[in-house]
């Protein structure tokens, strides 16, 4: 917030104000509302009952109906403020009838009142409904789908780092014939978006049995063709002496892949990394495609098969939205430089 | 931090690493017997494979696809159809009425993308370029601004759809603010004008970020001391702009162009999870009509998608192929600098 206090005082040069100071401001103001708002938005009404969120229009924080305990009652009777002619007081429902609640003082339960329900609010304060996010892992399948998403991530990333970092050793470090074909090719392949070869993709993953199946919904996706560019334009830059020095030390091939290439592209292997994890917990069409039955789906597909229903559970939906966020946010928090670095570097995304 | 990230990579890599050893005694084998270049393709498999069984061999396999009928997964049960299915994408009988096409959802598919192409980038480049303009200039704590434009980009289409779904519903927040300043509420979603309007509105805001953050590097990339002979010589702002930083952002902003092109064409997740393509065909899009009559449909015709999707294929080789050809200029003229 300090920045917000530094920046209102800036300028542009001397002591007036540019119009192009104003403009600043305001765009940077709006872009905050804007761009940070509705996933806070969001965040604030997964808390909400489904009561408050039908209600119109919305309140900002989530509140709670108090309630308390009266004797000569077992269940616990909701409170309400009462304004009428003999004053402001709280009292508890008993049972309403039309428009005439029946009411009690907890102080004093023996006398009923009859209040009419125009004269009164309920008496609320603010509370969470930690049940949005509690009952989807304990009475629905949300935590089948997170173990999914979390194993294809993990797994496709790992399959991902190595694969590409192999291929890109061998182009990179060795001279063989048809090297530059490879590189043509996987260029090529930049040019084919899974959306355009969806027909065909899914008879052959459907032809090796891997319909409703996780390793479906990775392999497809792990032969990155950026994956493999961007570790072979890092890799380029280290020197092959130092590769001619271990092989005169009797290294085996592998062990210079293993032991020398692999350390030293430790940076763009991180930024890869970081990638592969986004995409790959994002994936949403091919998963879509696959993934058919309930046990299988990754939280992506759980959310939109919860969104399609008829009746949309928008208190458990909302909660499992800000649940499928939280590990991008993270991302966003801790290694957001690395990512913005590597696309201002690479145009990688 | 890093030591921690160092810690956990060793946890992590722990069993890879054994396996490294493991494989090292018949690797050498391998090397003895096959040499160098069989080295190369031992490294080059796995990847290859992958790249073969899964994309490069699919996109032979469309082609096959989009020539025969039928519903049948498999090709070898299908019926060869000839240009067929290309023929029933595009026929109409009087092509000023789109009704009267045999595959008018083809047809809306293709208008609905067309028009979002051409609104979407259009907007989505004009912002981004103000945005990173913005950000170009001293700002205090610039990275934080950055990552405010940046944030939504992480995020997931569903999640982005499901954020707006819930904003733009009927007795949404939007509309609350509607009613506290005195207007009617819209239903958002259910009008089909402002659900298109909506589309783009909610991909340009997953996106912005992206875009802005490639301008902005290419706007950092442009000399300083060219601003401060602008400077000397009094010039006004705005020629400033003109002058120097639209031409020497050039470069950049053609390849950004490009790459947004690529993306709009291929718009789905986001629209998908927030209007379904609704209402009726009003944001029924390409990647869906493929992904309807491929997969979703009663009646699935996979024929009639693969079609479909190398309709688009084509349109986005062209326009890939644009983009290699920009990204190359831009490096050689780099280089000569």
């Amino acid at each position: 917030m300090s920045a917000v206090g530094t920046f209102l005082t800036r300028r542009r040069g001397g002591d007036r104000w540019d119009w192009t100071d104003i403009v600043t401001f305001l765009w940077l103001g709006a872009g905050v509302f804007i761009m940070f708002g509705p996933a806070l938005w969001l965040v604030l009404s997964s808390f909400k009952s489904p009561a408050q969120l039908s209600e119109f229009p919305p309140t900002l924080l989530p509140y709670e109906a108090r309630t308390a305990v009266v004797e000569g009652y077992d269940k616990p009777l909701p409170l309400f403020v009462v304004t009428d002619d003999s004053g402001t007081r709280t009292l508890a429902e008993v049972r309403r009838v039309g428009t005439i609640a029946q009411m009690v003082d907890p102080e004093n339960p023996a006398t009923m009142e009859r209040i009419n329900i125009a004269n009164r609010t309920p008496d609320r304060a603010v509370g969470f409904s930690w049940g949005n996010y509690l009952d989807p892992f304990l009475r629905f399948d949300f935590l089948k789908y997170t173990q999914n998403s979390i194993f294809v991530t993990g797994v496709a990333t790992l399959i991902t780092l190595l694969t590409n970092s192999m291929a890109a050793f061998a182009l990179s470090k060795y001279d063989f014939r048809g090297r530059n074909t490879v590189v043509v090719l996987i260029i090529a392949t930049l040019m084919i978006p899974l959306s355009v070869i969806l027909v065909p993709l899914y008879s052959i993953v459907s032809g090796v049995g891997l319909i409703n199946s996780l390793w479906g919904v990775i392999l497809p996706t792990v032969a990155t063709p950026t994956g493999v560019f961007l570790l072979r334009q890092y890799m380029l830059t280290i020197p092959d002496e130092l590769l001619e020095a271990a092989r005169m030390d009797h290294a085996s091939e592998w062990q210079i892949y293993w032991r020398i290439v692999l350390p030293l592209t430790a940076p763009a292997l991180a930024v890869l990394a970081i990638f592969s994890v986004v995409w790959r917990w994002n994936d949403f069409l091919w998963p879509l495609i696959v993934l058919s039955r309930q046990e299988v789906y990754t939280l992506q597909v759980g959310l939109n098969a919860y969104a399609g229903e008829l009746n949309v559970q928008w208190h458990y939906l909302l909660a499992m939205t800000v649940i499928t966020m939280i590990p991008v946010v993270l991302v966003f928090v801790f290694l957001q430089r690395f990512i913005t670095a590597g696309i201002a570097g690479t145009g990688l995304k | 931090m890093a030591q921690v990230g160092a810690w956990v990579g060793a946890v992590i890599t722990a069993p890879l690493r054994g396996f490294a050893r493991l494989l090292d005694v018949p690797l050498r084998v391998w090397q003895r017997l096959a040499g160098q270049n069989g080295m190369a393709a031992f490294f080059l498999l796995p990847n290859m494979a992958i790249f073969g069984i899964f994309v490069l061999f699919p996109l032979g396999l469309n082609i096959a696809y989009s020539l025969t009928s039928g519903g049948a997964l498999f090709l070898a049960d299908r019926n060869f159809a000839g240009l067929g299915q290309y023929q029933r994408l595009l026929t109409c009988a009087d092509y000023t009425n789109l009704l009267s096409c045999q595959e008018d959802q083809f047809w809306t598919a293709l208008g609905n993308t067309a028009l979002f192409v051409v609104v979407q980038v259009t907007a989505l480049i004009v912002l981004a370029t103000a945005t990173a303009l913005i950000l170009n200039r001293e700002l205090r704590a610039r990275s934080f601004w950055r990552a405010v434009f940046f944030f939504p980009v992480l995020l997931s289409p569903v999640v982005v759809g499901l954020i707006w779904r819930w904003i733009l519903d009927r007795n949404g927040v939007l509309n609350a603010g509607l009613v506290a300043v005195g207007l009617d509420p819209v239903n958002w979603l259910l009008d089909r004008n402002f659900a298109f309007a909506a589309a783009v509105g909610v991909t340009i805001w997953a996106h912005l970020g992206f875009f802005a953050l490639i301008l902005l590097a290419g706007l950092q990339a442009i000399p300083r001391d060219l601003y401060e002979a602008a400077e000397m010589d009094g010039t006004r702002p705005a020629r400033v702009f003109w002058r120097i930083t639209l031409p020497l952002l050039m470069p950049n902003m053609l390849v950004v162009i490009v790459l947004a092109l690529i993306r709009a064409v291929q718009v789905f997740d986001e629209a998908f999870v927030l209007t379904g393509g609704g209402p009726g065909t009003a944001t029924l899009f390409l990647t869906q009509y493929i992904y309807e009559v491929g997969f979703a449909s009663l009646l699935k015709n996979p024929g009639l998608a693969a079609a479909a999707s190398i309709l688009m294929g084509g349109v986005l080789v062209v326009l890939t192929l644009l983009q290699l050809a920009l990204g190359r200029r831009n490096e050689r003229k780099a280089k000569l600098k």
